[in-house]
């Protein structure tokens, strides 16, 4: 283990991000996934609490904190079964900032970086386009250039933050012959004339994740929007791409937590057939074949976090983690689910809500069968 | 071709009809709003969709159980999983019982009102503190000169915010277990009854489930329907019935789901080929297919049964167990096929999937029918603490 963070702070860094997610969601978020969105102002709330991107280096407004801080906000937020919003923060924290402090140059970084720490922008990614899912070579919006500029065409879908974002990551094809090295990467400032948003896409959990299309019509952005060296996107996403997939396994774990501490107590009061649930047989099993299946799967992920962390991840690595974790993820909230008989199916019981809220972490960042092909490929070639 | 199968083919039509013009056009605007409107029931009603099987004395077509099995089908395989629900409890729970049970004059109240949908049904036999628990009732009703009183209250009551008639289960003799519960036909329009508001679930949301409460609720003595202090044994008779007809929901929606996914698979490309060409999408449609297949003769197996009077409770939680289970394994599979879209409400295969996830849980859960079925190879477990 390297850079060997202090687990004493790392805990009180832990309790300030519950209290304030107690007290500042909590109180709101059933609302909030009635509306299917969260409030603007939440963004500010949460940059005020300290609670994003903070691995962003004190240069760049942050606190320059070691990557498992921003893993711990994530992790409370999934624990604590606000699905939707771990989804939110991990990617304008864990996805859109680390591009930026990695790619960005003095005058990128300083134009947005502190003001994604604060909450005065959201950030967003665009790859993924309704024609391509996670077939990221197919991908057809282009970024033309005009003069010193370049000029944005096309569309893209399934964006979270993408209703509220001020800036957004946007993968175009800067040379459409060249198939993935035609790829390049633009921050896209969304009060620019020629972008547009549709609308909020309902789903079947996640209410209160704002997930979006984006449409880019002849929209002119300056030569300085583009992120790194053009032609060079393809690279930058396959680098970035596996913290993402640790974070989605992380937040996988700690809603497994969630789930299993919500269902343990429940099978502890509640009464059938004249005894505890937790006192019959099939309970009790079930119960240890999720707590085992979590451990093993919290194991893996927590070596995978040291490992980005010491620089030491690599893809196939980091899609295990991703496909391993998703889908003990699932595992654990249907069978919880299951443990709470009707209740589980209403929502006013919040084991739904892990459910549903959990089915879509083994489809995007990459879907389970995406994870696979990665990791099939690290040990068989290519097919 | 037989008479029977000529038979099932034209009933077949005429509810493929039926759910494409009356249902299919407004089915997300009432998932939408979390409710049926009410005169749906009397539109199923004029189009004789309820009470197929149903005797022509009381307004019913009088055609075999087979096919009111096979509406029930149909209206899951269209992806009205929620309807589903609330046709399978009028149509194929709540009637039986009466037709069953019931005497001349009850029969004679209440078939016809259902069979046009004047009269929407429902049955309440969960409880709050009780779940699938049946033994632990708590629900009470005394006898008194002027019939009997109704005192508790109900959970999980599917069609519960519309009905107009609810057989209430309830203990008419807290001191004798099993033995002391009767069944009762409630109107809801008598005083002491009252609805709690609509739960609101994670999927079938246009179907109504309510919580219902009986606050010294006075019926006739004529609203005891069979003897009193059979109930447990009305029941235990009756719940097949009830596990065949979400057999056949579990079926007709794997066959939805499967059927959409075979239509996407084909036409969407990804990493420059279909979908459908990938080793992993056929193989998943092949496991899906070869279980529906068996699945399906275990169904019409259970059916044929049911049809001589000699399908046991066994046989039902067999096929309760395995289908339900079939059923969310296979809408799982097909979302998941349909990437990021299968989790979009825009795409029917979500609704699929959040549909499933009660069919193993209500009628009875997976756990309940697999102890049903050890209890047949193993008899009751003995008491050891």
């Amino acid at each position: 283990m390297t850079n060997a963070v202090d687990q004493q702070e790392l805990a009180l860094f832990r309790d300030s991000v519950i209290k304030a997610l107690e007290t500042e969601v909590a109180p709101h978020y059933e609302a909030w996934e009635k509306s299917g969105i969260v409030p603007r102002e939440l963004w500010n709330t949460l940059g005020n609490a300290g609670m994003l991107c903070v691995d962003v280096p004190e240069e760049c407004g942050g606190c320059g904190a070691p990557f498992q801080y921003s893993v711990v906000v994530g992790e409370e937020l999934a624990r604590l079964g606000f699905g939707a919003l771990s989804t939110n923060v991990m990617v304008h924290s864990d996805i859109v900032a680390p591009y930026l402090s990695h790619l960005g140059n003095d005058e990128q970084k300083q134009a947005w970086l502190p003001k994604m720490v604060s909450g005065d922008a959201v950030g967003a990614i665009a790859m993924t386009e309704p024609g391509a899912g996670s077939d990221l070579q197919a991908i057809r919006t282009s970024a033309v250039k005009g003069g010193s500029d370049y000029i944005l065409n096309g569309s893209k879908t399934f964006i979270t933050n993408g209703q509220h974002a001020d800036m957004v990551i946007v993968a175009a094809k800067t040379d459409p012959n060249a198939g993935a090295r035609g790829i390049s990467l633009f921050l896209v400032d969304t009060s620019l004339p020629g972008f547009s948003r549709g609308r909020n896409l309902d789903k079947i959990g996640q209410h209160s994740g704002d997930t979006s299309e984006l449409f880019f019509s002849d929209m002119r952005v300056p030569a300085s929007a583009l992120l790194g060296e053009e032609g060079q996107g393809f690279v930058y996403l396959m680098r970035e791409l596996p913290r993402e997939r640790l974070v989605i396994g992380a937040l996988g774990v700690a809603a497994a937590r969630g789930s299993l501490d919500m269902t343990i107590a429940y099978t502890q009061e509640r009464e059938l057939f004249g005894q505890k649930l937790a006192q019959l047989q099939n309970t009790r099993f079930e119960i240890a074949r999720m707590e085992t299946d979590y451990r093993v799967n919290k194991a893996f992920v927590d070596q995978c976090i040291r490992q980005y962390e010491a620089g030491e991840l690599d893809a196939p690595t980091a899609s295990m983690a991703k496909y391993s974790a998703t889908e003990m993820q699932c595992r654990v909230a249907d069978g919880c689910l299951q443990l709470f008989g009707g209740y589980g199916y209403t929502t006013e019981y919040p084991i739904s809500r892990n459910f549903i809220d959990a089915r879509v972490q083994r489809i995007y960042g990459g879907t389970s069968e995406v994870m696979k092909e990665i990791i099939a490929r690290s040990v068989l070639g290519r097919a | 071709m037989s008479a029977k199968q000529e038979d099932i083919e034209l009933f077949h039509s005429m509810i493929s009809r039926v759910l494409d013009q009356e249902i299919a056009p407004y089915y997300d605007q009432w998932e939408d709003a979390a409710g049926i409107p009410r005169s749906v029931w009397h539109t199923l009603g004029r189009a004789g969709m309820l009470g197929i099987d149903m005797p022509e004395a009381y307004g019913g077509a009088a055609a075999s159980f087979e096919i009111s099995q096979l509406a029930i089908e149909e209206i899951a395989r269209m992806g009205f999983g929620g309807l589903a629900s609330g046709y399978n409890i009028h149509a194929n729970i709540v009637m039986p019982y009466i037709l069953h049970l019931g005497s001349d004059e009850q029969k004679q109240r209440y078939l016809p009102a259902m069979i046009s949908g004047e009269v929407l049904g429902a049955i309440a036999m969960t409880e709050p503190g009780a779940g699938s628990d049946l033994a632990a009732m708590r629900t009470t009703a005394e006898r008194i000169p002027e019939g009997w009183r109704i005192n508790g209250a109900k959970v999980f009551i599917t069609n519960g915010l519309q009905a107009e008639l609810v057989i209430v289960c309830a203990k008419t003799d807290p001191a004798a277990g099993a033995r002391g519960v009767s069944l009762f036909l409630v109107d809801t329009a008598l005083p002491g009854f009252s609805r709690g508001k609509g739960i609101r679930k994670i999927g079938q949301h246009a179907s109504d489930t309510a919580e219902l409460f009986f606050s010294d609720l006075v019926v006739p003595e004529e609203a005891l329907l069979g003897e009193a202090g059979k109930g447990f044994a009305y029941l235990m008779q009756e719940l097949p019935r009830e596990r065949l007809g979400v057999g056949a929901q579990a079926i007709g929606a794997s066959e939805g789901a499967l059927a959409l996914t075979l239509d996407y698979v084909q036409q969407r490309q990804a990493f420059g080929q279909r979908i459908a060409d990938f080793q992993n999408t056929r193989f998943k449609l092949a496991e899906a297919r070869a279980r529906l297949e068996m699945a399906r003769a275990y169904l019409d197996q259970c059916i044929a049964r049911y049809h001589q009077g000699n399908m046991t409770p066994t046989d039902a939680a067999i096929l309760k167990l395995m289908l339900t289970e079939m059923q969310c394994d296979i809408a799982n599979e097909c979302l998941q096929l349909f990437g990021g879209y299968g989790y979009t409400v825009e795409y029917p295969i979500s609704r699929f999937f959040v549909d499933a996830r009660v069919q193993t849980i209500y009628a009875g859960t997976s756990e309940i029918m697999k102890e049903v079925i050890a209890r047949s190879m193993l008899g009751k477990e003995a008491p050891h603490r």
